[in-house]
């Protein structure tokens, strides 16, 4: 780059700010608009899925305060419906499932393979403007005569009602391409792009997640594409594929869609986990224990996953031998997660822990993902799940896992990368009471769901029996309680962009590669050829008070800045 | 867990509470091991990292192993008690149960139907059930059964009730605007009891006068979901001062609603809609007897608007 020469050199802590940076060598909205970076693709995603996660949480609170009382409270039964599907639909279409891999895997993953980009940028950008074709479509829907089927859009309901059901579907199947092509470009950037020196078992966690859950995208996403046109046709045109009265089939529709959506849950989860790999061993300062079983059970996580949907299903009428045999594998899937909590633990063990924002939300991960993961003992049991399918159990449980996971994890990810794509440090305290706040307003949300789904409370309930609503009130206080966190660690993080610190090139001291170039990073990516070695030996960097971060002391890049 | 009250719902609570415990343990192994390692190596305590081995094969297959042994306990357990709550005794007093938006309806043996689910105590009771619309599901808390309900075919349930009383239903499947209104109750009654209240209810139309048995049928079988009497539209239209007046139809042209059209809007619904309204409303065609349709026709002339 010609342009490297005449821009002033980075500070020797490693912050680009006042350098040449992928932020500020182009210029103007074309610029962003046409990009092929990675790290701009991954920065307009961000941006898009935190207003997408903004609007689901508006109608979650909405869907809270309407429960505040067991009859009406501020919207009527139709209205209340909508607000739970759109809450639904816009959180795990337009937020979850892109939200790790599109937005936080996009801008690190050709980083930690020391690449230039990822394999088609050209792609990546088609990616992109997928997702967005698929938000304008889900848009759509919401003026039109919002959807009421609940994200789910079970036949033959879903085929009947007059609302915008079919904008809404439409609206999925572009998102899925998106899905998709992030996953293609994936796939082969891990395979062709990793650098010389990084074997299979070289790679960071992260990535090796990012791996399961690109292939689950690629093999998943296309069934649900065609379940969703099917179901389509049939409300536009009356093929008779799901409903009863055309001579098709409900159940099917629930057998195509679980087949897409259980793998779902795992290209949510798979990438947070990879996360938390990251950020547990960076903050205690240990090697990662357990490398090898970790990258496996990704594997074995994204492999199984397709083999559970029909736990979905088990009071739905399908055989008893098809539950047996559904209920074994969902117990099966999940061993590989058991492992990863143990491994996580032993991380820490003879560590040197620092509580930073990142740890925080890993340590909150590690608490609410391990009651996500064991209450899903209950409900993979057949017995017990016969009484607890559809009640505020499920609800609970896979909030503790999707929320507590995911999205703690993605959080967790944020304030961990924050510094290396903005280039700035937030303010510690802040951050740190953001994620407490978090912390207590999610277990005050959802906790007492478990209660009240164990006592029969049903989900996607508008009027309720009077008995449950201390349950409801403690629930809406929680969901106000975390309303608040979100707003400080939002507050916190705007914050830092005007006045945060500059950070340095390798502020927590990482080992994973893109810590070696600078905050933030040249459009180029590396300016220096990043030395490659074991991404979780942290112990061979050292915090430099000069700079506020940290230093390599070991190695030829140690030796040549001697 | 409500107090478990059918043959099957101890086992269900007494595997719902082994599970609880391994997971009580398991996350208080983490939790504690979590806590301990936070307070113990914090780096204001460790200011560095100590050196330990960051893999140990045997100690993680040890973790592989363990887990993997209790979750098929856990398995073969909950298939145990599943293939118990899902194998119906030969003898069971069967009732057909028929889910609608957003009403049950419970048909006997003789031909009665009821809002409620009537049993006798200590009898297995066998549902088959199925849907006039879209996906319902039948849920008994107290007696941790849950089935769906599903148009065009048949599933079903049962339950051996232990104790006398009234338990609550739920439908459990989301179906729209009146899901969370759509409970009926199981009553258990006493023995000898039910038997009692059947014969009653099967003759109690007879000897009622057609106004009243159709305020009943208008109640009982659905009527009342979506058709109101105090002249508010729901989903369909009022029956408040209906008969004799005009009525404005999708297709145009006013029609009279007279006794034919009562009859014909009945059992074929969608032949002439009223303007305004959503053709959802199923066909009552072999579900309503033809003294019972003049019995709600003999009803809704009851129901004139004030003057």
């Amino acid at each position: 780059m010609t342009d490297a020469i005449t821009t002033p050199a980075p500070a020797a802590s490693g912050n680009a700010l006042a350098g040449a940076n992928y932020l500020n060598q182009e210029r103007g909205l074309r610029s962003w608009l046409f990009t092929l970076d990675h790290k701009r693709i991954g920065m307009m995603y961000l941006v898009s899925i935190l207003t997408s996660f903004l609007l689901g949480g508006i109608f979650a609170l909405l869907v809270r305060t309407e429960l505040l009382t067991p009859t009406k409270t501020i919207m009527d039964a139709k209205t209340y419906n909508q607000m739970f599907t759109l809450h639904g639909a816009v959180m795990i279409f337009l937020f979850i499932i892109p939200g790790i891999p599109a937005a936080l895997g996009n801008f690190v993953l050709p980083l930690m393979l020391g690449a230039r980009d990822v394999a088609f940028p050209r792609l990546n950008l088609a990616s992109y403007y997928c997702w967005v074709g698929g938000a304008v479509l889900a848009l759509v829907s919401m003026i039109l005569g919002s959807v009421d089927t609940g994200w789910t859009f079970y036949t033959p309901y879903s085929t009947t009602t007059d609302t915008a059901v079919i904008s809404m579907v439409l609206g999925v199947f572009v998102l899925g391409f998106s899905s998709i092509l992030t996953g293609l470009n994936f796939i082969v950037t891990i395979h062709k792009l990793r650098p010389e020196g990084m074997g299979w078992f070289g790679m960071p966690l992260f990535v090796w997640s990012l791996y399961g859950t690109a292939i689950i995208q690629v093999l998943a996403t296309p069934v649900l594409g065609i379940t969703l046109l099917l179901l389509a046709l049939e409300k536009a045109v009356g093929i008779g594929i799901f409903d009863p009265a055309l001579g098709g089939d409900p159940v099917l529709f629930q057998h195509f869609f679980w087949f897409y959506s259980h793998p779902a849950v795992y290209i949510m989860i798979l990438p947070a986990m990879g996360i938390i790999s990251e950020t547990v061993s960076t903050f205690s300062r240990k090697h990662i224990f357990g490398y090898r079983f970790i990258a496996y059970s990704s594997i074995a996580i994204a492999v199984i996953s397709f083999l559970v949907w029909g736990h979905h299903m088990f009071v739905s009428g399908q055989s008893n031998l098809l539950g047996v045999i559904f209920s074994f594998l969902t117990f099966m899937v999940a061993i590989p997660s058991a492992i990863k909590v143990f491994n996580w633990t032993a991380t820490m063990y003879k560590g040197s822990i620092w509580l930073a924002a990142p740890m925080i939300y890993t340590l909150s991960f590690l608490f609410l993902f391990g009651i996500g993961g064991l209450t899903g003992l209950f409900l993979g049991s057949l017995a017990t799940d016969v009484h607890l399918h559809d009640t505020y159990f499920v609800v609970a449980h896979f909030h503790y896992v999707m929320f507590g996971g995911t999205v703690i994890a993605f959080l967790a990810g944020l304030h961990y990368w924050w510094p290396k794509m903005l280039g700035r440090m937030y303010n510690q305290r802040w951050a740190n009471i953001a994620a407490g706040l978090v912390f207590v307003g999610f277990n005050t949300t959802f906790f007492v769901q478990f209660v009240m789904g164990a006592k029969g409370m049903p989900r996607r309930y508008y009027n309720y029996l009077p008995e449950f609503m201390p349950y409801h009130v403690a629930s809406t206080i929680g969901s106000y309680i975390l309303a608040v966190g979100f707003f400080i660690a939002a507050g916190v993080l705007l914050h830092s962009l005007f006045r945060g610190k500059p950070a340095p090139a390798n502020p927590w001291g990482s080992a994973t590669l893109e810590w070696q170039t600078t905050s933030p990073p040249p459009t180029e990516n590396f300016a220096v050829t990043p030395e490659v070695g074991d991404p979780y030996d942290v112990e061979r960097f050292q915090y430099d008070a000069s700079i506020d971060g940290y230093v390599v002391t070991r190695g030829p890049l140690a030796a040549a800045a001697r | 867990m409500p107090p478990a009250a059918t043959a099957t719902a101890g086992d269900v609570d007494t595997l719902f509470h082994f599970i609880l415990g391994i997971s009580a343990a398991f996350f208080l192994l983490i939790v504690g091991l979590m806590v301990l390692f936070v307070f113990r190596y914090h780096r204001g305590r460790a200011a560095r990292p100590a050196p330990s081995s960051s893999h140990n094969t045997a100690l993680e297959l040890t973790w592989t192993i363990i887990p993997l042994i209790l979750v098929v306990v856990i398995f073969g357990w909950g298939v145990r008690v599943f293939l118990d709550i899902n194998t119906v005794p030969a003898d069971a007093y069967e009732v057909q149960v028929t889910g609608q938006k957003w009403k049950w309806f419970f048909t006997y043996p003789n031909g009665h139907v009821d809002e409620n689910l009537h049993v006798p105590v200590h009898r297995p009771v066998r549902l088959v059930m199925t849907s006039e619309d879209v996906i319902h599901s039948f849920f008994v808390p107290a007696f941790r059964i849950k089935r769906d309900v599903l148009p065009g075919r048949y599933t079903k349930l049962w339950f051996e009730a232990t104790r006398s009383g009234e338990f609550q239903v739920f439908c459990a499947e989301y179906c729209g605007a009146g899901h969370s209104d759509m409970l009926a109750q199981v009553i258990v009654h006493e023995p000898g009891g039910f038997e009692k209240w059947l014969e009653q209810e099967a003759n109690v139309l007879a000897k009622l006068p057609p106004a009243e048995a159709g305020a009943r049928l208008y109640k009982m079988r659905g009527c009342a979901q979506c058709h109101s009497v105090d002249g508010k539209a729901g989903i369909g239209p009022t029956f408040l001062g209906l008969v004799g007046e005009p009525v404005p139809l999708q297709t145009g042209g006013p029609v009279s609603a007279d006794e034919n059209y009562i009859r014909e809007s009945i059992l074929e619904p969608q032949a002439k809609l009223v303007a305004g309204f959503q053709p959802v409303m199923p066909t009552y065609k072999g579900r309503l007897k033809d003294q019972e349709i003049t019995a709600i026709i003999s009803y809704l002339k009851t129901l004139q608007k004030a003057h």
